[in-house]
């Protein structure tokens, strides 16, 4: 085996991973010192908070002077500052999806097991914090399911820490939650995870910075193009308003529809509450068969 | 060719820092086992605006085998060493580098210029990128290839991977500044930040 190959592998292991970044997002380096001195935390929420609102407040104008809404994130958003030099400065480069990108890689269950999705029995005993259910749909542009795809997720525990060696946030871990989960939806597009509420968790964007709790999700639609990585949010969250990450979508209609929707109908009485969160993935690009259209394609292609 | 549009798409976020525990998986880079019959080493290092190598960024490659043909096979998440599905994923370690190994792709149709497909995610990048990586070797059809033919001489270049000594192919990936790699809007035209 090359010897880089090796160094790869061991670089990947996020417990042994090494980080030379200065600009980290990782929480101070020391529990005693909240405000390390010389860090590029000084700046104010005050100040990220102005910076934000020119942004929102320019956005507005333009919508008043008919720009078409804005769906996505800003890839150059100044406020989160790891952005600055990490977006690319050209427009991105029109292209048509040719043959591979119009289609999706294939997952099934033998890359999943159904375990997969309840992050609450991972380990010897139950995790700390709320339980809750997150569970929706998974849709394409076209509102057609995207059935029998991959979706993981990860996040913080109950305490707002994450297993990472980069995160140094002196909250406790859990021995009980990792914080990782898989499942393969269904054929109508449908995922259901179990889990725990995370924490909000602060980070040195600026002094006294601090993400809503969020649930990262990464998914796949039928075709490549497709591919999204973004974060769930619950609802009526008061660090919206001060979060950069979250504030990069400058739409508030966009924002909205990463927030996920309490449903007491299906929260279960004495064990756990339930969230709802659809996601809808561009539109298809390439002819589909009846087949395909019905959501009929199964997850079995060995 | 595309269908009307009937739902607004859930917006992206970043990957954030935390994914290394989530997202890389036992043998996530190895669409072949290295060493196998026709496994090369696919390479390179991502760059920030400043020319420094990002130690946080993670990538996806999919791909045709060898033969163009587009794989349909589940198992990239549990590998059993024989099945080509055409997808890896590789996090980049600390000095940025990320590494595969794979297959040399066919072309998909006759005559095409041979591509690999790329997602790019990273913490401090709000949104995935997508680009492609083309083979070096066909040069007709390179010069035939739509997406290559409008660009300029000087950013197509970004897209094409280079052959190394031992068969392999290095291609980096730099998010800004000179050389900054094309990357791709399926989409279609539109304001930065409303695009994709």
């Amino acid at each position: 085996m090359p010897e880089e190959f090796n160094l790869e592998t061991y670089n990947a292991d996020p417990l042994t991973e090494v980080v030379s970044d200065a600009a980290t997002e990782a929480a101070p380096k020391t529990y005693a010192s909240a405000v390390p001195a010389g860090d590029d935390a000084a700046e104010s929420q005050a100040d990220l908070s102005a910076e934000m609102k020119a942004l929102g407040d320019a956005y507005a104008q333009a919508l008043r002077n008919g720009a078409p809404a804005e769906i996505q994130p800003r890839l150059d958003y100044a406020p989160y500052r790891s952005s600055v030099l990490r977006h690319p400065t050209k427009d991105l480069h029109h292209a048509d999806p040719e043959t591979i990108e119009l289609h999706s890689p294939a997952f099934g269950h033998m890359d999943v097991h159904a375990l997969e999705a309840d992050l609450t029995i991972q380990h010897g005993g139950e995790p700390l914090g709320e339980r809750i259910v997150v569970s929706g749909r998974v849709l394409d542009g076209d509102g057609r399911p995207v059935a029998s795809q991959l979706v993981e997720i990860w996040q913080a525990n109950s305490a707002g820490r994450y297993i990472h060696k980069r995160d140094q946030h002196p909250a406790p871990l859990d021995p009980n939650f990792t914080g990782v989960g898989r499942c393969i939806t269904g054929a109508d597009g449908s995922y259901s995870f179990t889990t725990i509420k995370p924490g909000a968790y602060p980070w040195k964007n600026h002094l006294n910075a601090w993400r809503p709790a969020h649930i990262h999700f990464s998914l796949f639609g039928q075709e490549f193009t497709q591919r999204i990585v973004t974060q769930m949010y619950f609802p009526g969250d008061q660090l919206f308003p001060l979060d950069p990450i979250y504030q990069s979508i400058v739409d508030q209609d966009a924002r909205d529809r990463l927030v996920a929707t309490y449903n007491h109908e299906q929260t279960k009485p004495e064990w756990a509450l339930a969230y709802n969160w659809d996601i809808v993935l561009t539109g298809s690009k390439r002819t589909w068969t009846e087949n395909e259209a019905l959501g009929a394609e199964g997850d079995d292609h060995e | 060719m595309s269908n009307p549009t009937k739902l607004i798409p859930t917006p992206g976020q970043t990957v954030g820092p935390f994914y290394g525990y989530a997202l890389p998986y036992t043998k996530d880079r190895e669409l072949l086992a290295p060493g196998s019959p026709g496994s090369i080493r696919l390479q390179g290092t991502v760059y920030d605006g400043a020319g420094h190598p990002i130690p946080d960024a993670i990538l996806e490659i999919w791909q045709a085998d060898a033969d163009g043909k587009v794989p349909h096979r589940t198992g990239s998440l549990v590998r059993d060493g024989y099945t080509f599905t055409g997808f890896g994923r590789s996090a980049v370690g600390n000095t940025g580098v990320f590494t595969f190994t794979t297959v040399n792709p066919g072309p998909t149709e006759e005559g095409a210029a041979p591509f690999i497909a790329v997602a790019v995610f990273a913490r401090g990048l709000m949104n995935r990128l997508f680009t492609r990586i083309y083979l070096p070797e066909d040069e007709a059809a390179l010069a035939a290839d739509p997406l290559l033919r409008s660009l300029d001489p000087e950013r197509r270049r970004t897209l094409i991977a280079r052959r190394d000594a031992d068969g392999g192919l290095t291609w980096d990936i730099r998010l800004q500044g000179d050389g900054e790699t094309v990357f791709l809007d399926f989409e279609g035209a539109g304001p930065e930040g409303a695009s994709q």
